[in-house]
């Protein structure tokens, strides 16, 4: 299926990435939003309100995020593509409805600019203190997708995969942007409308009695209905059989919640996206992602040209994370550079897939923003020097 | 009070309920029955006269959702055959408001507890109120939390035991029908679960009605609110009903507060017109596409 030309500012803009991203929604065919105001995320909904009558989209100004999350769910099951907005303390507040989107099996995507925290740290600052957050913030065990756009084009780009990601598995998606990133303005190239791919939702044809809202397809998929199209399903957050009703028991637990975690984990491959530069003769690979990728990506080329053999993986999808490739790298490269705008978050995750077979440094860009490179160059010195593995991470002091 | 059969008569029309066929089967899910409910719980009668309004109110119901939170009465969307929805603590409505404001065609009903829409969903349902979101709550009060077990509730009449208020609640309970009255709602009223023709009556006017619209059912919990408080069983209360309640259509809704087994007084209280959220929003939209020259 291709974009509806409606939504589509086909053309070259200079554009923030903010603003990118509402370009992204209504591209993708996002027609509903459900808000909450907070900064540094204000300008995405403006962008969408200011082009909502036109093309066509509803949105509503809730009380909280809270309940913009829950109206984004039910929004979603009226048949419209629909996402929210927020920042780190509101998508603390909607880690309940991304549990409840989960469960519900529920195409929608969450779009957090992320500020510094922790509590009400400094919402004007940038950080990436929400990676871990994303991941695992609401309780109980499920998969999700989230994406680290690192300018104002993957942010267009990105939101639209994050739509087609969410309504080809049924999953809330994520994309992970900043307040740096937010402002960030560059030329984004929007394509023609036909030249959009977008994944239609998988609709049940059978006849009305016949619905069973979570059984699976082969790939665990279950096929939806919209609300008022006569099929009279029931959905419930508490563990349910294919019928849609709780059974309060651990065999429907297993049957209920496995799949929700399989049908990512086994479709890994295809929704793992990094980008690689420099890998085949990599001694030193730094790993990144959001804005931190465009640090990483300078440092790479400066070593480069003093003769370090330096490569970079940048993780267009931070979760699920690339645990595969990060593990082949490790047995051939000496150490890995992890530069984060927080204390230390997904380099965890890369120590974990190294298993002690490469060095992994971490770099902590907390106060100092995406700006400065030198701590990235003078861990990429530091690993020259280095004859054994350690066993834990090795944090770089500034100023090194 | 009137004779029983002819109250039962006029709720069940249909012939068939004397044929051993349930006449509300084709609003039901009848493969779920039996429901959960404790024997002696009022929200069966309130499924049952809300599922003979939607009979009488002539809607069609394929183009209706139910959405309930958690709690007893937040089975109720499990148990009732719409397009159903059973969500978070407290969020029915939040959850609601987005179906309807992403596809005005949906009359959305909210159906779940005072715990459920006035403590936890307390802030959900002033400001769809204040906003006027075409919907209809059915609040069922039973005074307690019960699906816990019988903890203190924003609605628990001051002086009454709950396992979380063991000395007696001292907080004074909310005035529900005040609520929905001063945060803007069109319709509201207030029945025990005794009066279930008058609440079938007001369940009828209120799905008619464009706007939010709030039915209040007072309802026994034979299980842990009469029980921790010495009352007798369901029938008692039933009895305490009958005997308690004042009729007062129109009354003030400020003058509604329910003290512990003091005098309840119910009818239909407000019943208003004002502009709901979608004729707002569609009137604006008409005006910015006009303005902008996209009629």
């Amino acid at each position: 299926m291709k974009a509806d030309p409606k939504g589509v500012l086909t053309g070259s803009h200079n554009l923030s990435g903010n603003q990118a991203c509402a370009e992204g929604a209504l591209a993708a065919g996002c027609r509903f939003l459900g808000l909450y105001p907070i900064m540094p995320a204000l300008e995405v909904s403006e962008r969408f309100l200011e082009r909502a009558p036109r093309v066509g989209a509803t949105f509503i100004q809730m009380e909280d995020e809270i309940s913009a999350l829950a109206a984004v769910l039910g929004a979603s099951w009226t048949g419209k593509r629909s996402m929210t907005v927020t920042s780190g303390p509101g998508l603390s507040l909607m880690m309940e409805h991304l549990g409840l989107g989960v469960m519900l099996e529920t195409p929608c995507v969450i779009i957090d600019i992320q500020s510094v925290g922790p509590g009400l740290g400094l919402p004007t600052r940038a950080a990436q203190g929400d990676i871990m957050q994303s991941r695992w913030g609401s309780h109980g065990d499920y998969e999700i997708v989230v994406f680290a756009p690192s300018s104002p084009q993957e942010m267009f780009d990105y939101v639209i995969k994050a739509f087609n990601l969410s309504e080809r598995y049924r999953i809330p998606v994520a994309v992970m942007s900043d307040a740096y990133l937010a402002r960030l303005q560059e030329n984004v190239v929007i394509p023609p409308a036909e030249e959009i791919d977008i994944e239609p939702r998988r609709y049940f044809k059978g006849e009305t009695d016949k619905y069973l809202p979570f059984k699976r397809d082969k790939d665990f998929v279950p096929p939806m209905v919209k609300i008022g199209d006569g099929y009279r399903f029931h959905v419930t957050g508490l563990t349910h059989d294919d019928r849609g009703y709780p059974i309060m028991n651990e065999e429907c637990q297993e049957y209920n919640v496995h799949p929700l975690v399989k049908k990512i984990r086994d479709y890994t491959d295809e929704i793992i996206e990094v980008q690689e530069t420099g890998i085949d003769d990599a001694e030193v690979v730094i790993i990144s992602y959001g804005t931190t990728a465009r640090a990483a990506l300078k440092a790479m080329e400066q070593a480069r040209s003093a003769g370090i053999k330096v490569g970079s993986l940048k993780l267009a999808t931070v979760w699920p994370f690339p645990e595969k490739r990060i593990f082949e790298l490790a047995k051939k490269v000496k150490a890995f550079i992890v530069p984060e705008m927080n204390f230390g978050q997904l380099v965890f995750e890369v120590e974990r897939c190294s298993i002690g077979k490469a060095n992994v440094l971490f770099i902590s860009h907390g106060e100092k923003g995406v700006e400065n490179i030198d701590d990235i160059l003078s861990a990429i010195r530091q690993t020259q020097q280095m004859n054994e593995v350690k066993k834990c991470i090795i944090e770089l002091k500034k100023g090194v | 009070m009137e004779e029983p059969t002819k109250a039962i008569k006029e709720i069940h029309p249909d012939p068939s309920a004397t044929s051993g066929v349930h006449p509300m089967e084709n609003l039901l899910r009848m493969e779920r029955m039996p429901h959960i409910w404790c024997p002696t719980c009022g929200i069966g009668l309130a499924v049952t006269a809300f599922t003979a309004a939607l009979t009488k109110a002539n809607i069609d119901t394929n183009k209706m959702s139910i959405v309930s939170g958690i709690g007893c009465t937040g089975r109720v969307a499990g148990y009732v055959k719409l397009d159903s929805f059973h969500t978070t603590h407290g969020r029915p409505i939040a959850f609601g408001t987005g179906i309807r404001v992403a596809n005005p065609g949906i009359k959305v009903v909210v159906f779940s507890g005072d715990g459920d829409l006035i403590a936890i969903g307390g802030n959900h349902f002033i400001h769809a109120a204040r906003r006027n979101i075409d919907m209809l709550v059915i609040c069922v009060n039973n005074f307690i939390y019960a699906m816990t077990g019988g903890q203190v509730a924003p609605t628990t009449p001051l002086a009454a035991y709950a396992t979380t208020s063991p000395y007696g609640c001292v907080e004074p309970p909310f005035n529900i029908p005040y609520i929905a009255d001063s945060a803007g709602a069109v319709y509201v009223a207030r029945w025990t679960t005794l009066h279930v023709r008058r609440l079938t009556n007001s369940i009828t006017e209120a799905l008619q009605k464009t706007g939010f619209s709030v039915v209040e059912v007072i309802s026994p919990c034979g299980m842990y609110y009469s029980r921790i408080n010495r009352l007798g069983d369901g029938l008692d209360m039933m009895r305490f009903y009958h005997d308690n309640v004042e009729i007062r259509n129109g009354e003030d809704t400020k003058n509604l507060d329910i003290g512990f087994q003091t005098k309840i007084i119910c009818g239909k209280f407000v019943d208003r017109e004002r502009p709901s959220y979608m004729e707002r929003y569609n009137q604006w939209l008409s005006e910015v596409k006009g303005a902008r020259g996209e009629g």
